[in-house]
């Protein structure tokens, strides 16, 4: 059989099954987003909050974060969390049965505590890095808190995390390529079990690499484009 | 308007006092603005008459004070500002509506094109209709001799232009007073007379404004009144012909002296 | 919670010396391979310039995880090629191929790292050196590359601590590391706080590495600071403090 043949779509070849596991990979990666980004914006919130308490929390959660290998956060989520919800389980109903936690879920709340902890410090960063004046001549014109942030805070700050929030997005996607090993039915997944059966481990794994590379160019000219959109009106030296 | 608002002054404010942690920086200061004043306020650095001006409309809370802008009247006092209730918060928006202010460092937003920093006001906290406000903005811009450049963005402008474009966002307000804090300090010197030649037309005009400025030949010309203030307190206040020519106080002779 | 740790201390610390090992050797490799390729990057000659530019968009843009099943089970397709080349013994072994792996991709990220820092180099002070006679060799040895790495320290720091991370995946190839053991463990005990010996392990390590590397940045940017003669001159204070960098790669 020729490379071409295996890359097909149909009865033989194992592209209609590669298309259903990025069809996985893309829609665990665009729901984790918005999941991730609300928390960044909750941890960036609490970091530069004026009571301890949420700093500190702020701060252990981000160092956890950026301490713990994402394999090993994955696996407390899935194994832990699961766990829990057995717990709660139980002691609501003795007669209910074993609850299994989705790979897919547990992939949404690991990638997505990942994302919160990493784009919670770039939040931060940008927050920190805008101009008082900008909020002073806001509050002269009498807006109100809301407007302040909704109209001047917001823009100046995403335009500023832009290239960190590009970066962590990139990451999210290679990151979910993790979740394949407590089973979830990704690309890579798919093409292991592609595998297994053609024991064509080279053309498999060569076609995974070349397709997530391609999705990073593709978003990487994304994020560029509006980096060059959010930039306009800004000077570079 | 009823004719009692007519009657009033634009703006009242009286006796404020200001301490930012032990050191006190106003010592109960009045001031009261009639309509077509043009009062500007002038001192040595650190006398806290720019701390004064950002009472005025809030951006510092006073400790303890009173402050009336168009027949809103405010009574501040220790831990006024810590109850943060919706109805205060919503005063103090609405009289900083009624103040048009021009920063030192213009404080553009630099998100927005001139012209939608010039709108934004109008747009969301009067909350007046798109069209008519486009028109105005215009108006405004052409006045200060920014229309060309309304599409630019600030941080493609000189700081003169910016200036103009700034005083251009707090006319747009239709503010019953302007405050003007140090409006020319950060400005190249050649850049500065064509931010002045705007304010003295605006003073010219009748507006009612409050300056803090270290100009003190503009201040001589323009002003209807001056207030010298000094360590947090006014040492001597009067026409400026009376100031600038026959100081009483020994501080402001001293100071005067330093400026020429 | 402790009984896991009593019983299962030995092959935990195991596992740390087979992350430790994993880590250090890849991204040690990755550094001596890494400023040859980031000084060739910045040539003017396309030759050299697109095949190094193609490698580190490749191996930044795919899933380590990828790249290592790329490597290790990919290799396997041509075992009989391999084994007349009398390098199949390199591509059979778990352990060289994840050493394999991690040091190409450090070598992406640290490349990159270094190509800014290069960059970042101030002109003025390269053409100080040349005004002195000094050729490129020397120029390279005394003003480039300090400036280069003082520049890059941070950025090395954090790719450091994101391999160290990564090494974890190691495990997906049966390579006991502490990830490894710790999910032997679990599947043999369904006792969850193993996996939180093992978080306490990881952040242990990176903790005393975000440390020791603080150290070594702190003694190589000493020029920045003011001098400490004087015993009543208070706490030595940055000039121009190294920023902390947000933590991306």
């Amino acid at each position: 059989m020729e490379w071409f043949e295996y890359l097909s779509f149909g009865k033989n070849g194992w592209g209609d099954e590669l298309a259903s596991g990025l069809g996985i990979t893309l829609s665990l990666a665009l729901i984790t987003l918005p999941i991730g980004l609300f928390l960044g914006f909750s941890v960036a919130a609490a970091s530069v909050a004026k009571k301890t308490y949420p700093r500190l929390i702020a701060f252990t959660f981000t160092t956890m974060i950026r301490g713990l290998p994402e394999l090993l956060t994955l696996f407390i989520i899935y194994h832990g969390v699961g766990l829990l919800l057995n717990k709660i389980i139980k002691w609501l109903n003795p007669d209910a049965g074993f609850f299994e936690l989705s790979p897919f879920v547990a992939g949404i709340i690991a990638l997505g505590l990942v994302f919160g902890g990493y784009s919670g410090e770039v939040l931060r960063g940008a927050w920190q890095a805008l101009d008082k004046g900008q909020r002073e001549a806001a509050l002269a014109t009498g807006m109100s808190q809301l407007q302040i942030f909704r109209l001047i805070e917001l823009p100046q700050m995403l335009r500023l995390a832009l290239p960190g929030l590009g970066n962590l997005w990139i990451n999210l996607l290679k990151d979910t390529a993790l979740v394949s090993v407590i089973a979830l039915n990704d690309l890579m997944r798919m093409a292991n079990i592609a595998v297994g059966s053609t024991k064509k481990p080279f053309l498999f794994f060569l076609t995974v690499c070349l397709t997530y590379w391609a999705i990073c160019i593709f978003f990487e000219w994304c994020i560029a484009r509006l980096e060059k959109r959010a930039n306009r009106g800004i000077r570079t030296s | 308007m009823s004719t009692s608002l007519q009657s009033e002054p634009a703006l009242h404010v009286e006796e404020l006092h200001k301490s930012f942690g032990d050191i006190k920086v106003l010592k109960g200061v009045s001031l009261t603005a009639k309509k077509h004043d043009v009062i500007s306020i002038i001192g040595s650095s650190g006398s806290g008459k720019s701390t004064f001006l950002r009472c005025m409309n809030l951006l510092e809370f006073p400790n303890a004070g009173r402050i009336r802008v168009h027949g809103e009247q405010l009574e501040l006092s220790q831990g006024v500002e810590q109850g943060n209730s919706k109805n205060l918060q919503s005063q103090i928006e609405r009289i900083r509506s009624r103040l048009g202010m021009v920063f030192q460092s213009f404080n553009l937003w630099s998100h927005m094109s001139v012209l939608e920093n010039v709108m934004l006001g109008p747009c969301t906290v009067l909350k007046r209709n798109r069209d008519s406000v486009e028109i105005q903005a215009k108006a405004l811009l052409s006045r200060v001799g920014m229309l060309e450049k309304s599409h630019m963005y600030p941080d493609h402008l000189s700081g003169g232009q910016k200036q103009r474009v700034a005083i251009a966002r707090a006319l747009a307000m239709e503010p019953d007073v302007m405050l003007f804090d140090e409006p020319t300090s950060a400005l190249d010197p050649e850049l500065v007379n064509e931010v002045l030649l705007v304010i003295r037309e605006l003073a010219e005009e009748g507006r009612t404004m409050i300056m803090v400025t270290h100009e003190m030949r503009f201040a001589r010309d323009v002003s209807s009144h001056v207030i010298f203030l000094h360590q947090g307190k006014i040492e001597e206040q009067g026409p400026p012909e009376q100031l600038f020519n026959a100081p009483k106080s020994e501080h402001l002779q001293r100071f005067l002296s330093t400026q020429y | 919670m402790f009984e896991v740790l009593i019983d299962y201390w030995p092959k935990l610390l195991d596992g740390m010396s087979m992350t430790l090992k994993l880590t250090f050797i890849s991204v040690v490799i990755a550094g001596l391979l890494s400023l040859p390729l980031a000084i060739l990057r910045r040539s003017k000659n396309k030759a050299f310039q697109w095949p190094i530019r193609l490698f580190v968009s490749f191996f930044r843009g795919t899933p380590l995880l990828a790249q290592l099943f790329l490597i290790y089970y990919g290799s396997g397709q041509f075992r009989e090629e391999l084994t007349d080349l009398g390098v199949w013994w390199f591509f059979r072994d778990p352990f060289y191929c994840a050493l394999f792996t991690f040091a190409l991709n450090s070598t992406a990220y640290q490349l990159e790292i270094l190509r800014g820092g290069l960059q970042a180099v101030p002109y003025g002070e390269i053409e100080a050196g040349v005004a002195l006679g000094m050729k490129r060799t020397l120029l390279y040895r005394t003003i480039i590359l300090p400036h280069t790495y003082r520049i890059a320290l941070p950025a090395l720091g954090n790719e450091i601590i994101l391999m160290l991370k990564g090494s974890a995946i190691a495990s997906v190839i049966t390579l006991m590391d502490v990830m490894g053991h710790t999910r032997r463990v679990f599947s043999q005990t369904f006792d969850i706080s193993v996996y939180f010996w093992a978080a306490i392990i990881y952040l242990m390590i990176t903790t005393l590495f975000v440390f020791a590397w603080r150290l070594l940045e702190k003694r190589l940017t000493r020029h920045m600071y003011y001098p400490v003669n004087n015993k009543h001159l208070p706490a030595p204070k940055a000039l121009n403090p190294p920023k902390e960098t947000c933590h991306v790669n």
